[in-house]
């Protein structure tokens, strides 16, 4: 058992031995992680993402021609008019929990996986709902069960007793919750919840920033809904934007950790260019844009290749008659736990590298 | 209610026509622009005032699950598979037909069976009475579809409705209630009876494609298993989740595998049933899937929720039913037809 520790004492930084080496930072560093925060500890899970879209549109007003938000919840924001159609998407939406069911005896919530959680991740794991009650999961006798083998979901529970005889005013059946945990910066990697898909989100936003409506094409950033239950936000935006190529923005799983397939990719080694995942293929005219430009500018980069998982492209590509689709992903390990983690050098070479090839006109 | 009639068609996914039969007749003159995609599914238009420019699909599927032959055997017994999800353990002993020919569906003899504890389909076969595999393969083909035998009965004085393929020929029923409806409606209803949901929502996807429409909703059977579980211990702690319960009224589903029901669609639903006095329930459970997981990503995504008419034993010869909860969700569906504005699919 520690301390009591009040939360200020918590997340205060704790100074860096003076004989190592400072990693290496990104010049707007501290501006990003801000803008990190801002966006991982926004609330919404998938099917809920109006207060993420509301936060996102009041950072990208000021950098857009035209912003819709189109039946699905998806923020459409156009720059730029007249040139190529570009779609760049990043989803809103995290995975979650959903209470369906209330126990009448002992007022556990029983809940659904909103998207792909890990049944390894749950146990202990904090929930936030929307009204702000924080619920932790647990499972029947824990204790003894939990330490050979991860129970499924369906033997998860959610606590959200409060000490009062009576609580069942808040987590009904139908309301939404996600994991919960604050953002923390250790030297060059920021530690969050969500990170899937705020990071690309930030990584739009801070593009949008940067090309400030300088484009010769005509770009549509779409900060997308529901991708992590099936890609389906993504799907209806690129009806209705009907672009010419499309690039998602989303994270992606390093090879980098113990015991893992080694990917190839690392954290820290630069943007990840998609090659290849499950969904997608990436048609080489836009694997080759992508890399031509890393090269030109100089932007460090790490090819792609996924075996698990895909992430909005794989909708986009085959929308109307099909658009080539492609994705720019940002390195991630622990990906769907609450400490997904990223490099901040990372986050900015996707940057400068969606900024350039946003900025130049596109002959694919 | 045309539930008897539609309840007896067989119509097992991608072979829906003996539905189509009775359903067409039936809104004949109650609606315009009737049309047969080429997927199979009906879509037709019922049109509104005009008080309020939006046009609202209500969807129901035609298909229901059911057998399709794969094989003959040499003594004249019939191998088959199952279209849409069937637990195989209900099978042994049901009465079939396939088309005119009756069949039942056997499993292995008791004083043979030693070391099967599981009912696998691969181990059934449908017995049609054939003397042998000639006979047997001159009946029926190979992809002939095989239906539960199933009579339709109101109990209880009516109380009560049983019958087969409740989902999804309740939600027909439904659908055609509310064509045949005197009133005219604000709203333009684009009427879709689907194919080929039980395999993949497939239907939905091209009539949701073609009508285009502002937003839908979706008629449905769903699972009642407000059962006792016989399994249980007496003191368990844990309760078992029923998904719904008969008597309960119109289910509206908060989120399953297909889609997420979006909160201010749930929240109208809620609210239109709440102000009209129309007892409704929520789906607890997320399993399973509707039209509404091609519909709401149709185009360019289409606001979507879901009504569902609580019934147990669903995907069995004999789907109960409660008239109470029927006039429940047509009355609810009817309401949600007559209150919904523009406003309500935007957050």
């Amino acid at each position: 058992m520690v301390e009591d520790r009040n939360d200020e004492t918590m997340t205060k930084r704790i100074p860096a031995k003076t004989k190592r080496n400072r990693p290496l930072l990104p010049v707007q560093a501290d501006s990003l992680v801000d803008l990190l925060r801002t966006l991982t500890s926004a609330w919404g899970p998938s099917g809920f993402e109006y207060l993420v879209r509301d936060l996102i549109r009041a950072q990208v007003e000021a950098y857009a021609d035209e912003i819709i938000v189109d039946p699905l919840g998806n923020l459409i924001c156009r720059v730029g008019q007249g040139g190529k159609k570009v779609m760049v998407a990043a989803h809103m939406d995290e995975i979650g929990v959903m209470v369906t069911f209330v126990e009448k005896k002992t007022g556990y919530r029983r809940f659904a996986p909103v998207g792909g959680l890990m049944n390894t991740a749950l146990l202990g794991s904090r929930v936030r709902f929307e009204d702000g009650t924080i619920g932790t999961l647990c499972m029947p006798d824990y204790f003894h069960g939990a330490r050979t083998a991860a129970p499924a979901f369906d033997a998860y529970y959610i606590d959200v007793s409060d000490g009062a005889e009576d609580d069942d005013s808040t987590a009904q059946p139908g309301d939404a919750g996600v994991f919960w945990t604050p953002l923390e910066q250790r030297g060059s990697r920021v530690i969050a919840k969500s990170l899937d898909d705020r990071v690309g989100c930030a990584v739009a936003i801070e593009t949008m920033r940067r090309l400030n409506k300088q484009t010769p094409n005509e770009v549509y950033f779409v900060f997308t809904v529901q991708e992590e239950v099936g890609i389906r936000g993504a799907r209806t935006a690129a009806y209705n934007v009907a672009p010419d190529v499309a690039i998602a923005l989303d994270v992606t799983v390093t090879g980098d950790m113990i015991h893992v397939e080694k990917n190839g990719l690392v954290l820290g080694g630069g943007a990840a260019i998609k090659l290849q995942d499950v969904g997608l293929i990436v048609p080489p005219a836009v694997r080759d844009w992508m890399i031509e430009r890393a090269l030109a500018d100089g932007v460090p980069y790490q090819r792609e290749l996924l075996s698990l998982g895909t992430t909005d492209s794989a909708a986009i590509q085959t929308a109307r008659s099909g658009v080539p689709s492609g994705a720019i992903s940002i390195p991630c390990r622990y990906v769907h736990t609450t400490s997904e983690t990223v490099d901040l050098n990372d986050v900015e070479s996707c940057i400068r590298l969606l900024t350039g090839l946003l900025a130049n006109e596109i002959t694919l | 209610m045309l539930l008897k009639e539609l309840s007896e068609a067989v119509g097992i996914s991608g072979k829906e026509d003996a539905v189509r039969k009775v359903i067409l007749p039936a809104i004949k003159d109650q609606a315009q622009d009737i049309r047969i995609d080429p997927m199979g599914s009906i879509t037709a238009r019922k049109a509104g005032t005009g008080e309020r420019p939006l046009r609202v699909m209500v969807a129901a599927h035609m298909d229901e699950v059911g057998l399709m032959i794969t094989g003959f055997e040499g003594d004249g017994l019939i191998r088959f598979t199952n279209i849409g999800g069937i637990d195989e353990r209900i099978l042994p002993g049901l009465r079939v037909h396939i088309g005119d020919v009756n069949g039942v569906i056997i499993w292995t003899p008791i004083h043979k069976n030693t070391d099967q504890n599981a009912v696998k389909m691969t181990s059934l076969r449908i017995d049609i009475g054939a003397k042998d595999k000639d006979e047997a393969s001159g009946k029926v083909k190979r992809g002939d579809r095989a239906a539960f035998d199933s009579r339709y009965l109101e109990l209880d004085g009516g109380r009560m409705l049983r019958g087969k393929a409740f989902d999804d020929r309740g939600g027909c029923s439904l659908l055609i209630d509310l064509l045949q409806a005197e009133t005219t409606y604000p709203v333009d209803v684009l009427a879709a009876f689907t194919v080929q949901e039980e395999i993949g929502l497939r239907g939905a996807q091209v009539a949701a494609q073609t009508l285009n429409p502002d937003v839908a909703f979706i008629l449905e059977g769903t699972t009642a298993n407000d059962l006792p579980n016989p399994m249980a211990a007496e003191d368990d702690e844990a309760e078992e989740n029923p998904t719904c319960r008969m008597g309960g009224g119109p289910v509206l589903t908060i989120l399953d595998t297909s889609m997420i029901v979006q909160p201010h669609i749930l929240a109208f639903l809620r609210d239109t049933a709440e102000r009209e006095d129309i007892p409704y329930q929520l789906k607890t459970r997320s399993a399973g899937g509707t039209d509404g997981g091609t519909i709401h990503t149709a185009n360019a995504g289409v606001p979507t929720g879901v009504i569902a008419l609580p019934c147990r034993y669903v995907h069995t010869p004999s789907a109960y039913l409660l008239r109470q909860d029927y006039d429940d969700a047509l009355r609810l569906i009817k309401a949600v037809l007559n209150r919904i504005t523009p406003d309500d699919l935007v957050r």
